[in-house]
């Protein structure tokens, strides 16, 4: 039994779980946070995206072991103080969602595109960054208006703050 | 996924005495976990390699390029010392899976793996790398031995990869519409001294593989066009649904000169 | 139209939950003592089971119970059926072969249930479930339909002569075939339509939860009709009397069509729960979604258009053969039939139709209704083969098209509807415009100069929704009615619960049903509660499929609502001395026309419930229940445009422009309505450029199990999409609605494949166009 102790949500949490649980099973029943989907078995639907210390990744393709020590930030702790991440806001004014099971791993996907490429996006780079991300209802059309939208909101207070 | 027991060794010596027939080492994991999970492979330890100091990093010295196995797809892709001197390498490394899979998975695991669709081993063969093992250095050639076989002795693991950076390089790939691995990948580089590498991924029934007749079409002028008149043989190629050997070969041809347009 | 009411672009009520993390799927229920079903399941398509020995399985660690099919059926636990009865055209009924939920003697396709192991944790059941050794005698496989009926075929089901389930007909075969005789113009082809795996995003899933103390079930599980779900397991599977069942379908990831059934896994769920005294929770991964979910599509289909010198289309003549799995799926019967066969005049005025449809057994997952249901098959059919005559007849598609448009309505076609409204050229005009169709061999030839072939094509469909009037329906054989339900209860504050039969998973009906309320009596939506999914908390309902949540769903709510105004109007008349017939009602307030006289809404309501002062005779309360049974099928039809480049040297072809153009009546919210047809065009372009389900024909292997082999739309495979709608009223219900969810899929895959031949000037072209079988086509 592997020991696990790791930040989430910015909060410290431990459990104990079999050396062979997977950071999503962690996350999901050790730790109740629901949010993160399980929608394949081949690392390429991209619903189990969290980010774990500071970058995207799988957590249905990362053992809870691995990520020891790190610091994961799931859907449910994008938002700070009741107030939605700009992203989380864009997907619902923009209609980027449906039945909301892949939501979850696009929003975090999004999140993470949008800061590593500083916020500077088009359709066409957002298109192919969402290879690993699969959504069936919605066709994508509003995702990529959503994270088109939310970039340029982003981009926009950078800028402000920055001034 | 079948019961296994994780280690987390923060040196390469430590990790090698963890090594056993039925363990693995576990690198970025982004192929061996999901064999695990469908109960394809049943490793009875894992072996971390991520938290070992001496496999992590990037140098450039000159035209000299070491990257430590443990880095990921994600950093070669954004390193600009990398993309200085070989932008064909580090474009490769940017189209690897999707980004979150190349926030994990790293050369090191890629290689060991050997997957015929994974795209590393066309560049380093190419490339004419060297790949260094805690107990030797090897070159790509004698490196890779077949579809999901490489000369690494049970225990034995990579360190890092080093190549010369060439003038020029160029990668194309044609993925498989469903996993988007390369269905067809070519990478193109031109040395200096006028040498030519061409690697092919993805096509091989046998794994990555050199193309002779492309690199001399391409040693005698390097441009897209020294590749029109050529033919390439399918015998050797893969089938399978999603395409058949004469497709391949075609796709061969096609991403060829692709690369060397991109190379430039 | 207000902010929030009918017409307006309202943003979803639900997001929040989806968007932070909160949404409640069923695999996120956990209750105390909960274990977890793993199941074991045939590696062979065809195969007779001789033994099967779980004691090595029953000793492992943290392993409850390893149950079978004798057990279940020694409980009483009954089998599985088909509810739509079809006849052959000689009068015989349908040949249906035994599905027992889990196999006993005979699997009958790779993935079908042999036993189910019950134990602490997920990974101890799967554990287990490896250690079941079963013992299997092989037997010979056929996959494909039109080998499944030759003679000398494997036999699946001893009920099914030749697996031949039906030979069904419609229309008038000697009039078709004089009509093709004297013909000016035969058109002929072979149509193949690719089957296809739904995939919603969320994997299947159920939660059996027995209580011994109350002799009560409760079933969490990922359905689009709970209603439906707990009517057929009490009625034909035995599980429990209704009153003893609940069923809970909670958030739902998206259907498609795949959540209509009842599969075996939610009835083993609530029988192993009894059986083991625990909760019982079973959680699809992929690969068994792709193997033991309802697949859709699969025909194999001969097709003849006839015209005149003028090129009136004078007849059409198809014959088509269906696979429809290894078993018969609840509704698997109506799909390539009734929802089928009855579309097959689609926009035009065709004198004479005829079709002829042979369903086939074979060891293949079940087939059922997929995003369209019937109606993409007919579609593709059409649409192809217009465009294919046009090809032939050297005309522009749009004006062959254009010219044999039906103008005048209502319109009966000679394959039973009777479509009630319509303006098709309103639809390709407005396409053709969006789409510069004018423009196009200007944009071809400078494809052209860039190496690639660009190519345009079209689509008009039309299909039948509204799903769907009772009477008729159980004319033509269904075994349930399809109205739907609702009840609005106004609560003592003025706020509003609607209760409803349709399920949302997906399609946005906490909002779209929260604007009707809006619109009648200018509550905030935020008012507005929408109750759905709980059989213990509504009333029957029959759920949601067949884009019948607009016209059908919406329809009852608009009835529940009209007597809730009805009584509302009494009481405000009666608290304003005024006459009933002089009060309207508007932002939340009651008026005497003409006059500053108002009551508030919540004090009416008020009003209702203290029942101090009310009518003479009034009953005390405010809220009323309806139940609505449409008249006749909707229409909604369109237009579709495509245009592709295909890159010469490697076959793969890039959408650069897709136009749809649709009537779906009235629209209550045209945020969601565009949401559906983007996400209905995408599973169409992903059916006819990248999805293909593969079976080896040799040994009934699923060769397309997972997102590795089976080509699921990404983003880059898509463009945005140009959408518009054009607008005729539904005169069959109330607010003019046709319904918009599947319209997308239907008319998307002609129009595409249209276009692709169109660029390669090749007609001989199978689904899913992949880069290789376009490369190939190019070469040839």
């Amino acid at each position: 039994m592997a020991e696990i102790t790791m930040t989430v949500n910015g909060r410290t949490v431990s459990g104990t779980c079999e050396d062979r649980t997977l950071l999503v099973q962690f996350i999901r029943e050790n730790q109740g946070l629901t949010g993160t989907h399980v929608g394949c078995d081949t690392s390429q639907c991209g619903a189990c995206v969290v980010h774990v210390d500071g970058k995207a990744v799988k957590s249905c393709t990362m053992l809870a072991a691995q990520a020891n020590g790190s610091e994961v930030t799931t859907i449910e702790g994008l938002a700070s103080g009741g107030e939605l991440h700009p992203v989380q806001a864009a997907f619902r004014e923009h209609h980027g969602l449906q039945c909301g099971f892949c939501t979850p791993g696009m929003i975090m996907t999004a999140v993470d595109m949008i800061r590593r490429h500083d916020g500077q996006l088009d359709e066409h780079t957002v298109r192919s960054e969402l290879d690993g991300n699969i959504c069936r209802c919605t066709g994508y059309h509003n995702i990529v208006k959503a994270i088109l939208a939310a970039a340029e909101e982003m981009g926009g207070s950078a800028k402000v703050a920055a001034e | 996924m079948y019961a296994t027991t994780y280690h987390r060794p923060a040196s390469v010596d430590e990790a090698v005495k963890l090594a056993s027939e039925e363990a693995k080492y576990l690198s970025g994991g982004q192929t061996l976990l999901p064999t695990m999970k469908q109960r394809l492979a049943a490793p009875s330890d894992l072996i971390d390699l991520r938290h070992i100091d001496a496999l992590k990093g990037i140098s450039v010295d000159g035209k000299h390029v070491r990257i430590g196995a443990a880095c990921t797809h994600n950093e070669i892709a954004n390193s600009d010392a990398i993309s200085a001197v070989c932008p064909g390498f580090t474009y490769l490394a940017g189209h690897i899976g999707d980004p979150a899979v190349r926030h994990m998975g790293t050369i090191g695991g890629s290689i060991a793996n050997n997957d015929p669709a994974a795209d590393y081993p066309a560049a380093l063969l190419a490339l004419g790398a060297t790949i260094t093992t805690n107990s030797r250095t090897l070159s790509a050639e004698e490196f890779f031995t077949g579809m999901f076989e490489t000369a690494l002795e049970e225990g034995e693991m990579v360190t890092a990869v080093e190549f010369d950076a060439p003038e020029k390089s160029g990668y194309a790939k044609f993925r498989n519409p469903a996993s988007r691995y390369a269905m067809t990948g070519v990478f193109v580089c031109k040395g200096a001294d006028g040498s030519v590498g061409v690697g092919v991924a993805g096509a091989g029934a046998d794994g990555a593989f050199r193309s002779p007749e492309m690199e001399s079409a391409l040693a005698s002028n390097f441009a897209a066009s020294a590749l029109e008149g050529i033919s390439i043989d399918p015998s050797g190629l893969m089938t399978d649904m999603h395409a058949s050997a004469e497709y391949r070969a075609n796709l061969i041809k096609v991403m060829g000169k692709r690369a060397v347009e991109q190379a430039g | 139209m207000g902010v929030e009411g009918i017409g307006a672009r309202v943003a979803r009520k639900e997001d929040k939950r989806f968007i932070t993390g909160k949404g409640r799927y069923t695999d996120d229920m956990v209750v105390v003592g909960m274990k977890h079903a793993h199941f074991v399941r045939s590696p062979y398509a065809h195969a007779k089971i001789r033994s099967i020995d779980a004691s090595a399985a029953e000793k492992m660690l943290g392993v409850i119970a390893v149950l079978n099919g004798k057990q279940m059926t020694e409980d009483g636990i009954g089998n599985l059926i088909c509810g739509w009865m079809i006849h052959s055209k000689d009068g015989s009924p349908m040949n249906m072969g035994a599905w027992r939920p889990i196999a006993q003697d005979t699997v009958r396709y790779v993935g079908d249930a042999v036993a189910v192991v019950v134990a602490d944790t997920k990974a101890q059941a799967r554990d287990a479930a490896e250690a079941v050794v079963v013992d299997y005698e092989e037997l010979p496989v056929v996959t494909e339909a039109v080998q499944a009926l030759k003679d000398g075929a494997p036999q699946l089901h001893p009920e099914a002569k030749n697996n031949l389930i039906f030979d069904w007909e419609i229309g008038d075969a000697a009039a078709t075939d004089a009509a093709i005789k004297s013909a000016a113009h035969v058109t002929k082809m072979k149509i193949v339509n690719n089957r296809l795996i739904p995939n919603p995003m969320e994997p299947r899933a159920a939660l059996g939860i027995y209580d011994e103390a109350e002799d009560h079930y409760t079933c969490y599980t990922t359905s689009q009709n709970p209603h439906v779900a707990r009517l057929v397991m009490s009625a034909f599977y035995n599980v429990a009397p209704e009153n003893k069942l609940r069923v809970i379908a909670p958030d739902v990831g998206g259907g498609f069509g795949s959540k209509i059934y009842i599969y075996p896994e939610e009835i083993v769920c609530l029988w192993a729960s009894k059986r083991t005294g625990v909760p019982v929770k079973w959680n699809s991964d992929r690969t068994e979604a792709f193997l033991a979910d309802a697949h859709g599509r699969d025909h194999v289909t001969e097709v003849e258009m006839a015209f005149d010198a003028d090129n009136n289309m004078t007849a059409l003549k198809v014959d088509t053969i269906a696979n429809l799995g290894a078993y018969m799926s609840l509704f698997s019967s109506s799909v390539p039939t009734y929802l089928y066969a009855t579309l097959f005049s689609g926009q035009y005025k065709i004198p004479a139709i005829h079709g002829n449809v042979r369903t086939v057994y074979t060891n293949t997952a079940p087939v059922d209704a997929y995003r369209g249901a019937g109606r993409p098959e007919a579609t593709y059919l059409l649409e192809r083969i217009v465009e294919t005559a046009a090809r032939e007849l050297n005309v522009d598609p749009a004006e062959l098209r254009r010219q044999n448009f039906i103008r005048e309505f209502p319109y009966q076609t000679p394959v039973i509807m009777c479509y009630d409204a319509g303006d098709y050229e309103a639809s390709l005009e407005a396409a053709m415009q969006a789409a510069d169709y004018k423009g196009f061999p200007a944009r071809r030839d400078e494809a052209e100069s860039r190496g690639k072939l660009r190519g345009i094509g079209m689509s008009c469909y039309i299909e039948a929704c509204g799903i769907a009037p009772s009477q008729a329906v159980g004319s033509l054989g269904a075994g349930v009615g399809l109205w739907e339900s609702a009840e609005v209860r106004v609560n003592a504050v003025g706020t509003v619960e609607v209760l409803t039969g349709s399920h949302s998973h997906g399609q946005g009906h906490e909002t779209t049903f929260a604007q009707l309320v809006n619109d009648r009596f200018g509550l905030p939506i935020d008012q507005v509660s929408i109750v759905h999914g709980d059989t213990d908390k509504v009333q029957m309902g029959m759920g949601t499929y067949g884009s019948r949540s607009g016209a059908v769903g919406m329809s009852a709510i608009v009835k529940a609502l009209d007597k809730v105004e009805a009584k509302a109007k009494k009481i405000a008349a009666h608290l304003l001395e005024a006459d009933e017939s002089d009060i309207e009602i508007s932002g939340g307030e009651l008026k005497v026309k003409g006059t500053d006289k108002t009551v508030p809404w919540f004090q009416m309501a008020l009003a209702a419930y203290t029942a101090h002062n009310l009518p003479d005779g009034m009953e005390p309360g405010l809220k009323e229940g309806a139940f609505y049974d449409p008249t006749n099928f909707t229409f909604p039809a369109g237009c579709y445009i495509c245009e592709v480049e295909v890159d010469p040297d490697t076959g793969k072809t890039e959408i650069v422009q897709f136009v749809a153009a649709d009537d779906f009546g009235k629209i209550i919210n045209p945020m969601i309505v565009e949401g559906q047809v983007h996400g209905g065009i995408a599973q169409g372009i992903g059916q006819a450029l990248l999805e293909g389900t593969s079976y080896d024909p040799e040994t009934g292997q699923l060769l397309t199990a997972s997102y590795m082999d089976y080509t699921m739309p990404r983003a880059d495979d898509l463009p945005s999409f140009k959408v518009s709608t054009t607008e005729t009223a539904c005169p069959g219900n109330p607010l003019g609605i046709k319904g918009c969810g599947e319209a997308g899929a239907i008319g998307s895959p002609p129009a595409l494949i249209n276009a692709i031949t169109n660029a390669i000037g090749k007609n001989d072209l199978t689904m899913p166009a992949t880069p290789q079988k376009v490369w190939a086509a190019l070469q040839g």
